[in-house]
C-alpha cells in the first residue's frame, strides 16, 4: 500500500530513526543547543565534543518522528572529525539537497546523508531533516536555541 | 452505509451524496487517490453557492460599502450588511447591531482582550481560561495580562477531557474574575463545553463569560440568548466560507462601553485634527474598508447550512463520531485523546510505535488528509502528556466510508511501522 513510501522510510533511514546510535547526551561535550520546530512540537537537543578545531563527537536527544530522529543521527555521524569551520556548508548542502532531492556536489562526507533526499517530494517534512542541522549551527555558535523557522 | 443508517439518512432529509456534489473541490484526487478530507476543523472546504456568491459579486455587483453615494455602492452596502442579519439569526443575537465583522476568531478575541480587558477590565482582576484552549484564546490574554496587570488563571480540565466545573467555580470564588474566555469546543478533543452552565457559574461570581465559538458553530446550533453569553465568537472559514471574516458576537452594553480597537474610516463620527468621535456599533469596531467579498460569501455559507438544518448536521455527526470512535479503538496501539460524554467530530489520536508526523505523510499518500502537531494547543498536549497527536475532523461531506478509509489505512500504517 505504500510502496511509493519505501523511498522515504527506507531501511536505513527506518533503522537510524528508531535505533539510532547517537541519540544520547555524549559524556563530555563543550556547546549545545536545542531545535525547535514550533508548527509540530518536534525538539532536539544537539551536543558537541571539540578537540583541536574539529567536531570530535556529536550526539543528540529528541522528540520527533522518525525522520527528524534519522536526520539528525545521519548528521552526528557525517560531522564527526570534520572541520568546525565546515559544517555550515555541509549544512548548507544539506539543507539544498532536501529542498531539491540532488546531491551530486555535495561533500564526500555527506554520503550517508543521501538517502533523506527523498523528502523533497514531501516539502512538508523537508523541515524535520533540518532541524537538527539547526541545532548543530546554533551549538557551535555559542547560542542555545534554534528554530526550524 | 448500512440500511438502517441509509433509511435514518432519508429520515432526515440528510444525503451527504448530494451535498458532497455541492462542494467541487470533493471530486478532486490527490496523489491519483480520492481526496478523503479529514482537516476540516483547520479550515473547510467551500460550496458551490459560497464560490458562486462572492464570484458573482465581483462580477455583477461591486464597490466600497458605506461611503459611495452611486448605485453600486449602495448596492454592495445592502449586501454585505445582509451578512449581519443572516449571522444575528444563525446564532440568535438580540440585535443585528451587536454582530461585529473581524478578520477571524483570534482577531476577534484580541479585539475583546483589547477594548474590553484594557478599557473595562480594572489592574488586579483576573481572566479564566481552561486547559483545552487554542493558542487564540490565550495568548491575547497572556499579552493583557502583562501589559495591564490582569491575573491569568487556568481551569483545569478532567483525564476525560471535560471542563472541570468545580476547578472552575474554584478559581471565581475570591470573585476578583472579569471574564471567563473558554472554548465552546475542543479543536482536539472534540469536546463540547456546557456553555450555559459556565455562563450560569461566571454570572454567579460576577464575571463575565466569552465562548470560542470556531468548532462549535460549525458543529451544533448556536443560540447565545440561550447560552447566555456576554461575548461570543467563531470564524467563517470553519463553517464553509471563506478565509478573512469572522465574527464576535457581544451584548449591546458592553460593545457600547467598550473602546475602539482599530482607528480609522469607517469607525468614526466626526474627526479633527484635535479629536473624533465615534461611530455607533458595530461599525465603531469595523475601522477600514472590510472584507466585502468574505461577509457575501459568509451570508451564503450561513444560508447553506441553515437550509440543511443544524438537526440533521448534529444527527450526521453523531453516526461518524460513533463509527470513528468504535474504529479508531479497535486498532491496537491506537489512543484517542479524550473521551468526554458530550463531543463532536474531532478525534486526536496517537499511535504506539509511529510519530504523528509519520502517520500523517502515510495517510497523505492514500489521499487522505489529516493533520498532525499540536494543533496551536501546546499546553494542552503538555498537559494530555504527549508532544503531538494526528487529528481527523468531519464536515458535513465526510461519509462513513471514509471513516473506513481511515481506518483501514491506520490499521496498514500501523504494520508499516512495526
Amino acid at each position: 500500500m505504500f510502496d511509493e513510501l519505501r523511498d522515504l522510510y527506507s531501511a536505513e533511514i527506518r533503522a537510524h530513526g528508531r535505533t539510532p546510535s547517537h541519540g544520547q547526551r555524549p559524556a563530555a561535550f563543550d556547546a549545545s543547543a536545542k531545535g525547535d520546530n514550533p508548527m509540530c512540537g518536534d525538539r532536539v537537543q544537539v551536543f558537541v565534543r571539540r578537540d583541536d578545531g574539529r567536531v570530535a563527537e556529536a550526539g543528540f536527544e529528541a522528540r520527533g518522528c522518525e525522520i527528524t530522529v534519522a536526520s539528525a543521527d545521519l548528521m552526528c555521524e557525517a560531522v564527526r572529525g570534520q572541520p568546525v569551520d565546515h559544517v555550515r556548508a555541509l549544512s548548507d548542502q544539506v539543507a539544498a539537497m532536501a529542498r531539491t532531492g540532488r546531491c551530486e556536489a555535495c561533500d564526500e562526507a555527506l554520503r550517508n546523508v543521501h538517502p533523506l533526499s527523498a523528502v523533497h517530494e514531501y516539502p512538508s517534512r523537508v523541515k524535520c531533516v533540518t532541524l537538527p542541522w539547526h541545532a548543530l549551527l546554533a551549538a557551535l555558535d555559542g547560542e542555545k536555541e534554534s528554530t526550524s523557522e | 452505509m448500512n440500511v438502517m443508517t441509509k433509511d435514518m439518512t432519508t429520515k432526515l432529509g440528510f444525503d451527504v451524496e448530494r451535498i458532497r456534489r455541492d462542494f467541487p473541490i470533493l471530486s478532486q484526487t490527490v496523489r491519483g487517490k480520492p481526496l478523503v478530507f479529514l482537516d476540516s476543523a483547520a479550515s473547510a472546504q467551500k460550496p458551490r453557492p459560497v464560490i458562486d456568491a462572492m464570484v458573482q459579486a465581483m462580477e455583477t455587483q461591486y464597490a466600497n460599502v458605506h461611503r459611495g453615494l452611486h448605485w453600486m455602492s449602495e448596492r454592495t452596502t445592502d449586501a454585505y450588511e445582509s451578512t449581519r442579519d443572516a449571522v444575528a439569526r444563525l446564532i440568535n443575537a438580540p440585535s443585528r447591531d451587536e454582530i461585529v465583522f473581524a478578520k477571524n476568531t483570534t482577531e476577534g478575541i484580541n479585539l475583546v482582550a483589547h477594548s474590553y480587558g484594557r478599557g473595562i477590565m480594572k489592574p488586579g482582576q483576573a481572566v479564566v481560561i481552561s486547559e483545552m484552549e487554542h493558542h487564540a484564546n490565550l495568548v491575547p490574554w497572556q499579552m493583557l495580562r502583562d501589559a495591564h496587570g490582569i491575573e491569568l488563571r487556568v481551569a483545569p480540565i478532567t483525564d476525560a477531557g471535560e471542563l472541570d466545573m468545580a476547578g472552575l467555580e474554584t478559581l471565581l470564588q475570591d470573585r476578583k474574575v472579569g471574564l471567563v474566555a473558554v472554548t465552546h469546543m475542543s479543536n482536539v478533543l472534540g469536546t463540547v463545553v456546557p456553555a450555559a452552565r459556565v455562563a450560569a457559574l461566571a454570572h454567579e461570581y460576577g464575571a463575565k463569560a466569552l465562548f470560542d465559538g470556531s468548532q462549535a458553530a460549525v458543529h451544533r446550533p448556536v443560540d447565545v440568548q440561550a447560552i447566555d453569553a456576554d461575548f461570543y465568537l467563531f470564524t467563517a472559514h470553519k463553517l464553509y466560507g471563506p478565509t478573512g471574516i469572522g465574527v464576535l458576537w457581544a451584548r449591546r452594553e458592553l460593545l457600547e462601553a467598550m473602546p475602539p480597537f482599530m482607528g480609522g474610516g469607517d469607525m468614526i463620527g466626526t474627526v479633527s485634527f484635535e479629536r473624533s468621535t465615534w461611530a455607533e456599533i458595530p461599525h465603531k469596531f469595523e475601522a477600514g474598508t472590510p472584507a466585502i467579498i468574505e461577509a457575501i460569501g459568509l451570508k451564503a455559507a450561513v444560508e447553506y447550512v441553515e437550509a440543511i438544518g443544524f438537526d440533521a448536521i448534529t444527527a450526521h455527526e453523531a453516526r461518524l463520531t460513533d463509527h470513528a470512535l468504535a474504529r479508531l479503538s479497535d486498532i491496537p496501539g491506537l489512543r484517542v485523546l479524550g473521551r468526554a460524554q458530550d463531543r463532536g467530530g474531532v478525534f486526536s489520536f496517537t499511535m504506539q510505535g509511529a510519530h504523528a508526523h509519520d502517520i500523517a505523510t502515510l495517510l497523505d499518500r492514500q489521499g487522505i488528509a489529516v493533520r498532525a502537531g499540536n494543533h496551536c494547543a501546546e499546553p494542552l498536549m503538555r498537559r494530555l502528556g504527549v508532544d503531538s497527536s494526528a487529528r481527523a475532523s468531519t464536515g458535513i461531506y465526510t461519509t462513513m466510508a471514509e471513516i473506513d478509509a481511515l481506518a483501514d489505512t491506520l490499521l496498514r500504517v500501523r504494520e508499516f511501522f512495526t
